[in-house]
């Protein structure tokens, strides 16, 4: 019967145990929603998240520590001061309406993208590259990962801005304008490479809340990825996926995190992993 | 040591008071988000009782029909939803949700971990190992996934989102307090107070904590961001409270209804909301940011 069959008749520490070795399986039980293995449910979805996360946050860190560097050099002016209040405005917008405004003025009254899903429907791919390399699926993701990056660009920008002024008071700047180079030379050829492990330090911090942010955008925009599946699992009240959806997440933000740790032991050669 | 007497503690606290006026002196933001803040609190008390109809009340024309996603005019300001509801008094109502989460939830949030991070700073060994072991496991789950499953298992309400709110974002306080407190443990002075044969919670809760209260109070101010932002998530999501209103639900039901294109009376004034609410206290830290970071005044 049913209770045999999933195994709950055992003690609890058996079930523990034998979900633990599915887990190493990777055998996720069966969707209680759609009766299919949920490993098949969401073994397509992951590529979907991480595309559309993994593109965001590589701009928003890129662009945060460009435009914080620019911040930095034009300290005090309007520039400055404009510059971060617009990203911080930006920041304590809630990400999903921001995403909404953004499908409102782009994707409805202008047309120039698509108004949510991932590819346009009907069209036939033949494989991963040609799936995810094509300009329908770009076009698709401009509007989500556009979103995502004006919202966590603040971070990285006010971090590396942070970081470039207290590295300006060091000697080694002095020298360098000593020796007559430009403001701008200064900046990006020698304070900024000194300030970016700080930015390292919160990348793993940001990588957590973006994933926060994903579950949101795939709502908005209907992006068929992980973040929506566990919403829909926990609406429908579908256990396992729950769980593998859960579980997946939680792995993306601990991998990140451990890549993190990683660069920075590379970059920064006094600190040894472990 | 005689019993504090009630005109002594007055004179603390009016001389707390008064070093907290001077960490807003000349500070115009700051003192801008102070005024906003106030002004939503004011809104959290008076506004549902203040505002023409309720925020689920069903308004019923001349002809006795519901009407629908009108737009904004005299008799309702801000328009009207998809169901036949007040925008403006939804919006006004939904300040005390905002309020209640995010004030109760950032005033927890910095008294757990400024507590964790006060013990586990001055105490050190074992205690400190595990509580930054247990803060190395909370920085690892990503807080909206957690809030949903956690949303699921504690069913609905906003009770229920605080605690989610509390039991995920201590960390970041945990960890910047403990540093703070590491420093301060070193100084003469509080070496002074252990060879005049002070107790350990004293030294802790007498000595050092007043000194990490800037950072505290910043944390608050940054937290009641976090917690405002959290809460819209999850009820955008879904997961809110079906029996009050809030900002995040106004826009889900906005998303739910797919009139997010159309009805943009509906939508902006709860997003403008956040954000102002959000922007103001983050406004209110940065005059305590001046104060922890006494370099960046100079900039």
């Amino acid at each position: 019967m049913m209770m045999k069959q999933f195994g709950l008749d055992q003690p609890k520490l058996t079930q523990y145990l034998i979900y633990m070795r599915n887990l190493f399986t990777g055998e996720f039980g069966i969707s209680i929603r759609t009766n299919q293995k949920v490993i098949e449910m969401l073994s397509g979805k992951l590529w979907n998240t991480l595309f559309m996360m993994g593109s965001a946050m590589f701009l928003a860190l890129i662009l945060g520590v460009i435009v914080g560097t620019v911040l930095a050099w034009k300290r005090g002016s309007g520039i400055d001061t404009g510059g971060i209040a617009v990203f911080l405005a930006l920041r304590s917008a809630p990400e999903f309406w921001l995403g909404m405004i953004l499908l409102v003025i782009f994707g409805y009254s202008l047309q120039w993208f698509p108004i949510g899903l991932m590819l346009t429907p009907g069209t036939h791919y033949t494989g991963f590259f040609d799936k995810y390399f094509s300009w329908d699926f770009i076009h698709h993701l401009v509007l989500p990962v556009f979103t995502m990056t004006i919202f966590y660009l603040a971070t990285p920008m006010l971090v590396t801005r942070n970081s470039i002024l207290d590295i300006l008071h060091e000697d080694f700047i002095e020298m360098a304008h000593a020796k007559g180079l430009s403001d701008g030379r200064i900046m990006f050829r020698y304070a900024l490479r000194n300030a970016l492990l700080p930015v390292v330090t919160i990348a793993p911090l940001m990588l957590g809340f973006a994933i926060g942010g994903q579950v949101l955008l795939e709502k908005v925009f209907s992006w068929p990825g992980m973040g929506r599946e566990l919403v829909e699992a926990v609406n429908s009240m579908d256990y396992p996926v729950v769980q593998a959806a859960f579980l997946f997440l939680g792995a993306i933000v601990i991998i990140g995190n451990f890549l993190a740790d990683v660069l920075y032991s590379y970059l920064d050669p006094r600190v040894k992993v472990g | 040591m005689a019993k504090k007497k009630f005109s002594e503690r007055a004179v603390v606290l009016r001389h707390f008071l008064h070093e907290q006026r001077e960490v807003f002196r000349g500070e115009k933001l700051s003192i801008a988000g102070l005024i906003i803040v106030g002004i939503f609190m004011v809104l959290a008390i008076v506004g549902p009782h203040i505002v023409p109809y309720g925020p689920y009340e069903a308004i019923v024309d001349e002809w006795g029909l519901v009407p629908d996603n009108k737009a904004p005019s005299t008799k309702h300001w801000f328009g009207l939803t998809r169901f036949g509801y007040d925008v403006f008094s939804q919006t006004i109502a939904s300040s005390r949700t905002a309020v209640i989460v995010g004030l109760i939830s950032a005033v927890m949030v910095v008294f757990v971990g400024a507590n964790l991070g006060l013990l586990s700073g001055y105490f050190g060994g074992w205690l400190d190992e595990f509580i930054m072991r247990i803060t190395d496991i909370a920085y690892g789950i990503p807080f909206l996934p957690m809030a949903i499953v956690l949303m699921t298992l504690l069913g609905r309400g906003i009770s229920n989102v605080i605690i989610v709110v509390v039991a995920l974002f201590w960390r970041t306080t945990t960890r910047v307090i403990r540093a703070q407190v590491l420093t301060i443990k070193e100084r003469p002075f509080i070496q002074a107070a252990r060879v005049a044969g002070a107790s350990d919670l004293r030294i802790i809760y007498r000595h050092i904590a007043p000194n990490v209260l800037p950072m505290a109070f910043l944390y608050v101010a940054l937290a009641v961001g976090w917690a405002v932002i959290a809460e819209a998530s999850i009820s955008f999501l879904g997961f809110g409270d079906p029996d009050s209103i809030s900002w995040g639900q106004m826009i889900h039901y906005v998303f739910a209804a797919q009139m997010f294109r159309q009805a943009w009376w509906w939508f902006l004034p709860p997003g403008l909301c956040i954000v102002l609410l959000v922007m103001s206290a983050f406004w209110i830290g940065l005059a305590y940011e001046k104060v922890v970071n006494p370099r960046l005044k100079i900039e």
